[in-house]
């Protein structure tokens, strides 16, 4: 779309859209939601990406395929749940570890890897979507 | 601590979810996809052995996921049912896997076919495996969505035509299941099926059990193709490709089979008077219709598709009965049922491959270009109709008796009539597609599959052979999976009594929350 306003608030826009996903899925992993919300949020910032600087950079922009990122993000949960095997719980219970240097962290657990991996899931799912529709056109 | 011979029941699951992420992320790298494609299937066959022999020698066997313990977590159980049909579709599906090889082009394959595979495995695996009526519904839409994949893979105009067909019955079927969830969850309180079994019985005499199992029928009766809700399938399954065909018919239907013995045998034991009456006459209506429906069709991959409509209503003829013989019979058939489906769909591709085409009128005298097609066909229609010494004939033998001993005349006909019919099919559709002689000038054999659809289909038929003279390895594993159904408290126990352990460390690791 070759709309001077869009193009010149875009860059700006996608950092804050993007910081403001991460924000939401650190923030959302003891709360409900969380990765899901979060993903939403990261893939709404590429959408707007896509729809001012066209297809072709947004591509370059995100490096790997979507569908890379969806992958890996589904990776990323499924053993998240595999972990709590060597620790003698039952699949998918979530382990924390506290390191020494600062037990208030509480973001070093599988919990928030599966977000993460949600997270990953939803970002690459709806982008290329996106990238499919934006290709259509 | 939970035990960790409880995460036997977990590897069936995860090991295929773990290929599909893999393969998604590795989308395009074709030869890579299919190499963590073999491989994710034979280790979900290997743990799916594992799991079997664990639960043939200790009984069954429970995991409360994320140790919330079971009537309000979720929970994957198996016992002799579970784990053996969980067996029987791994080892099928790796066979249509080398079946692909040769089916499938690159193009295909990075299309997302090993991907969807994967998905479609996992989802199946974990339809036999959970012990909760909610979580049977997800994995309900797990198989789905990836079979819609699947089902376009190739892009041809009647696939679209099929899969929208096969899309929008099977989401209609899925929202009837959620609704009788959602009115049992609303009765009870609960969706362990463990749980349920025990608070429906309980229920007072004024509650819509009636209609909930009803719903239930309705619904699970749609995923398995029962008549009258069976028109979607053959509508559909002859479009994609055959090897999709082959794990579609193989497995889909049997899913459906699965919940509808898994619901009526543990959720609703006793009454239900009404689906029980109903079950009957939609089994022996299933049985005639699908024979009827194969004889009337002049496409081979149809006349196959109808075979499966008719084998659902042997089960479930078998399920309505309800007798430890019946059980018996119905998990042996479920078993014979997986193995032939995919075999008749694999000799179909195989035949339009060698004949250049699926109309039986324009194939014939596949003979002399494909001996060992013919043959392999031959034995698997056999085998389909109930001959001995193949495999088809022992389930009916075993339904048939117990239906006579439980004085259920009508499914014992059915059985005997559709047993009939299907032997009239095979014998017309191998008379006129390998027998006839081919009119002068018509185009020679074009391709006879390969060693490798050739080896996967010879595999299957030896098989429906081995069991059928060998059968007491299978039907003693059924006669146990009838002895559990008939009799869950064990299955109940592990799942209710387990989780109590398994809730001492999901609190322990609670309060290790910040």
């Amino acid at each position: 779309m070759n709309s001077l306003i869009l193009r010149t608030a875009v860059p700006a826009l996608v950092g804050l859209m993007l910081l403001f996903s991460i924000y939401v899925l650190l923030r959302g992993h003891n709360e409900p939601g969380g990765g899901f919300i979060g993903g939403l949020i990261g893939a709404s910032a590429f959408a707007i990406y896509t729809i001012a600087e066209g297809l072709a950079s947004a591509r370059r922009a995100l490096i790997v395929p979507p569908i890379t990122i969806a992958g890996v993000g589904l990776l990323f949960a499924a053993l998240s749940g595999v972990v709590s095997l060597f620790f003698g719980d039952a699949f998918l219970t979530g382990q924390w570890w506290f390191p020494a240097f600062n037990p208030d962290l509480k973001y070093l657990s599988t919990v928030v890897l599966f977000d993460i991996g949600v997270y990953l899931v939803v970002v690459g799912a709806i982008v290329g979507i996106a990238f499919a529709l934006e290709e259509r056109e | 601590m939970s035990d960790m011979t409880a995460w036997l029941v977990v590897w069936p699951v995860a090991v295929p979810l773990i290929g599909a992420a893999l393969t998604v992320a590795l989308w395009g790298r074709e030869r890579a996809q299919t190499n963590i494609g073999f491989l994710a299937i034979a280790l979900q066959l290997a743990a799916g052995l594992v799991l079997l022999q664990h639960v043939w020698e200790n009984g069954p066997v429970a995991m409360a996921m994320g140790g919330w313990s079971a009537p309000f977590g979720i929970a994957l159980a198996a016992d002799v049912f579970g784990a053996g049909l969980t067996v029987v579709a791994s080892l099928v599906a790796f066979l249509i896997l080398i079946y692909s090889l040769t089916d499938t082009d690159a193009d295909q394959r990075r299309a997302g076919f090993m991907p969807l595979i994967l998905a479609l495995m996992t989802g199946v695996a974990g339809a036999f495996l959970t012990a909760d009526i909610f979580n049977l519904y997800v994995w309900f839409e797990v198989t789905l969505i990836s079979s819609f994949g699947l089902m376009v893979i190739g892009g041809r105009r009647e696939q679209l035509d099929g899969a929208v067909k096969y899309a929008f019955l099977n989401l209609l079927a899925t929202t009837f299941l959620l609704i009788a969830i959602a009115l049992l969850y609303g009765m009870t309180g609960t969706l362990s099926m463990a749980d349920l079994s025990g608070k429906v019985a309980a229920l007072p005499a004024d509650s819509p059990i009636e209609t909930v199992a009803l719903l239930f029928l309705m619904s699970l009766g749609m995923k398995a193709a029962l008549f009258p809700l069976h028109f979607w399938l053959p509508a559909a399954y002859h479009t994609p490709l055959p090897a999709v065909s082959a794990i579609f018919a193989a497995l889909l239907t049997k899913v459906g089979v699965y919940s509808l013995i898994r619901v009526f045998m543990l959720v609703f034991p006793d009454g239900a008077e009404i689906a029980r009456e109903a079950m009957i006459w939609v089994a022996v209506a299933t049985m005639i219709v699908g024979a009827l429906g194969a004889l009337a069709e002049s496409d081979i991959r149809r006349v196959v598709s109808f075979t499966v409509v008719s084998g659902v209503g042997v089960m479930i003829g078998g399920l309505a009965i309800g007798t430890q013989a019946a059980l018996l019979g119905t998990t042996f058939y479920i078993i014979h049922s997986i193995i032939i489906s995919a075999a008749l769909f694999m000799a179909a591709g195989m035949i339009s491959r060698a004949g250049g085409g699926t109309r039986i009128a324009d194939l014939a005298g596949l003979y002399k270009g494909s001996p060992f097609l013919a043959v392999a066909f031959l034995l698997c229609g056999l085998s389909l109709a109930g001959v001995p010494p193949f495999a088809g004939f022992w389930p009916k033998v075993y339904l048939v008796q117990a239906g006579l001993e439980a004085g259920a005349f009508g499914i014992v006909a059915g059985i005997l009539i559709s047993g009939f019919l299907t032997l009239m099919l095979i014998g017309r559709s191998f008379a006129l597609i390998f027998w006839r002689a081919a009119p002068d000038g018509a185009p020679r054999v074009v391709s006879d599959g390969g060693d490798l659809m050739k080896g996967a289909l010879g595999a299957l038929t030896a098989l429906t052979f081995v069991l059928g003279v060998y059968s007491a390895p299978v039907a003693n594993m059924a006669g146990r999976a009838a002895s559990e159904l008939l009799a869950p408290q064990a299955y109940i126990g592990v799942v209710l009594g387990r989780s109590a352990q398994a809730d001492a460390s999901g609190a322990g690791a609670a309060e290790m929350r910040p």
